[in-house]
């Protein structure tokens, strides 16, 4: 029999250190659904999405209890709508209604897609889908949208970071009695990946199968309470205490993601390396980085101990799992992460902290409350500089910051539930709109030129 | 398939007993117990055989559950493949 000490581990992880599967996502290709007529496409992707996932719910749900771990969330990507709504030529908000309708059939909380990948420039549907998101957030529920602007291979598109930085606005202003929420379901990326399983910015590549399974994990507490233990150990102990404990969340996630690939007879994708953070109670990164030896997160060798957990995560998932994609590695949206709401709120991490991190860490500037009067081009700056940095280390970063229109320093939004709250971040207030109304392409960097 | 049932609490007379006659209430049959009693804190954990199992694995788990509210015991009943995985190469 397994050793006693192993079993009661496990149930340790799982009940007192939030140890859960975060995510089973399938992604589903629309390619087949395109259609000029907008009405026939949109009823082909109701159909094609509540076809596909019409077990996933219930599926995610047996898998659950009989491993007795908790699996958080069962969601969906699907093809960039903006490649699927091209050919009928005029607004594509009824596909972000056929979707939302999609998700509530099959009881899914959140559908990702509503995308345009414009990294080079702007193809047919693309204008279009991104000028249409504010209002496709706003009217529909459980719909999120990602826009990619910049790539290493191809390098970052000014025109696509000024638009965005007005859309990230209007996403807020549309829906200010919901405290700006709209914009918490848009990412803007550099070097999008094709099979992330997260929300807000997952979508399903052309690339990728007709439909398939990919999971996303979890567990900082698991990492932290695994730390706590070694209060004296070095860094090279540390890493590896970090590397065995994401090999054992990486394995459940693997044996989850084979278990759902199985009984819902979809190919298994990937499983995403992650650590995702809540804003519970023991659920944090921030802690993770303070158990290291910070008092608080934001400090200076933030940087340097994010970039030890992150590629400290990576290494010991890399051997769990057949195969591995996503954003892998640790993740630091804010207002989800109750050390990051404390140390933004006590001034100690600031957004050019954070910026710093995105440089050593998987996504980008993620869920944070900037103030309701930041003008669209500072905005849009914001993403061209987070671009750079991911353009330049040929990673993936996005930027998914909520203008919290009508507040200032000093106040917060508030979304209860996963997304958490998040104190409104002091930004610079010189202007960059010389810069961004340049307009054009910034060229891709030497690192492009591999072949 | 099998799984494995963990049994946490105060130890009181006739844990024993009434878990496995749960299991058998089900016909789940018990391949292998462990116990231990550290300080007076009862840990028990029991390998049983599902491959004829009467009802569905979630009624059993949620019986399992009820059972553990009733006599104040933390009992979970989990598929033995999350511990392997999670702890063999």
């Amino acid at each position: 029999m397994i050793n006693a000490y192993d079993i009661l581990e496990t149930i340790r992880m799982i009940q007192d250190e939030c140890l859960d599967i975060r995510t089973i996502t399938m992604g589903i290709s629309l390619l087949d659904c395109i259609d000029s007529d907008i009405d026939k496409a949109c009823e082909k992707v109701y159909n094609k999405i509540t076809t596909c996932a019409k077990d996933l719910v219930s599926v995610g749900e047996g898998i659950e209890k009989e491993l007795g771990i908790p699996i958080i969330n069962k969601r969906i990507s699907v093809t960039p709508i903006a490649i699927v709504s091209a050919a009928c030529k005029c607004s594509p908000v009824k596909f972000a209604i056929a979707m939302d309708k999609a998700a509530k059939a099959v009881g899914v909380n959140l559908i990702g897609g509503y995308s345009a990948l414009v990294q080079k420039g702007f193809s047919a549907g693309d204008i279009e889908l991104i000028n249409s998101i504010p209002e496709a957030l706003s009217c529909t529920e459980r719909v999120c949208s990602s826009v990619n602007v910049g790539s290493t291979k191809t390098g970052i598109n000014l025109d696509a970071c000024k638009l965005m930085g007005k859309i990230v606005r209007e996403c807020a202003e549309q829906t200010v009695d919901k405290a700006c929420f709209g914009a918490a379901k848009l990412v803007v990326f550099c070097n999008a990946v094709e099979d992330n399983p997260f929300m807000a910015g997952a979508f399903h590549g052309v690339g990728e199968p007709d439909c398939m399974i990919n999971v996303g994990v979890s567990g900082p507490g698991v990492v932290r309470a695994a730390l706590a233990k070694y209060p004296d150990a070095d860094i090279t102990e540390i890493a590896n205490i970090i590397k065995k404990t994401s090999y054992k969340i990486t394995r459940v996630g693997q044996l989850v993601g084979q278990l759902a690939s199985k009984r819902l007879g979809v190919p298994f994708g990937i499983v995403d390396l992650s650590l995702a953070p809540t804003p519970a109670v023991g659920d944090s990164v921030a802690h993770i980085l303070e158990e290291i030896g910070l008092e608080q997160c934001g400090t200076h060798g933030t940087t340097a101990t994010l970039a030890l957990l992150n590629d400290a995560v990576k290494k010991g998932g890399v051997m769990a799992c057949s195969k591995i994609g996503g954003l892998s590695g640790a993740f630091i949206p804010v207002s989800e992460d109750a050390g990051m709401i404390d140390a933004a709120k006590s001034g100690v991490l600031c957004i050019e902290k954070l910026e710093a991190m995105t440089a050593v860490c998987s996504v980008g500037l993620d869920m944070i409350v900037v103030p309701g009067d930041t003008p669209a081009d500072t905005i849009s700056a914001i993403i061209a500089d987070e671009a750079a940095i991911g353009m330049v280390n040929s990673k993936t970063t996005a930027v998914r910051i909520i203008p919290a229109i009508g507040k200032e320093v000093g106040e917060e939004l508030d979304w209860g539930g996963l997304f958490g709250c998040g104190p409104v971040m002091p930004l610079k207030t010189a202007s960059a709109s010389k810069f961004i109304n340049r307009g054009g392409q910034i060229p891709a960097p030497m690192q492009s030129l591999k072949n | 398939m099998r799984a494995i049932i963990t049994v946490i609490g105060k130890d009181t007379v006739g844990i024993l007993a009434k878990v496995s006659a749960k299991c058998a209430s089900h016909n789940a049959n018990v391949i292998e117990v462990t116990q231990s009693i550290l300080q007076d804190l009862f840990c028990m954990i029991m390998l049983v055989d599902l491959s004829k199992l009467s009802t569905s694995f979630a009624t059993l788990a949620d019986d399992m559950a009820e059972l553990g509210k009733e006599e104040n015991l933390s009992i979970h009943t989990m598929h033995e493949d999350i511990f392997n995985c999670m702890h063999h190469i």
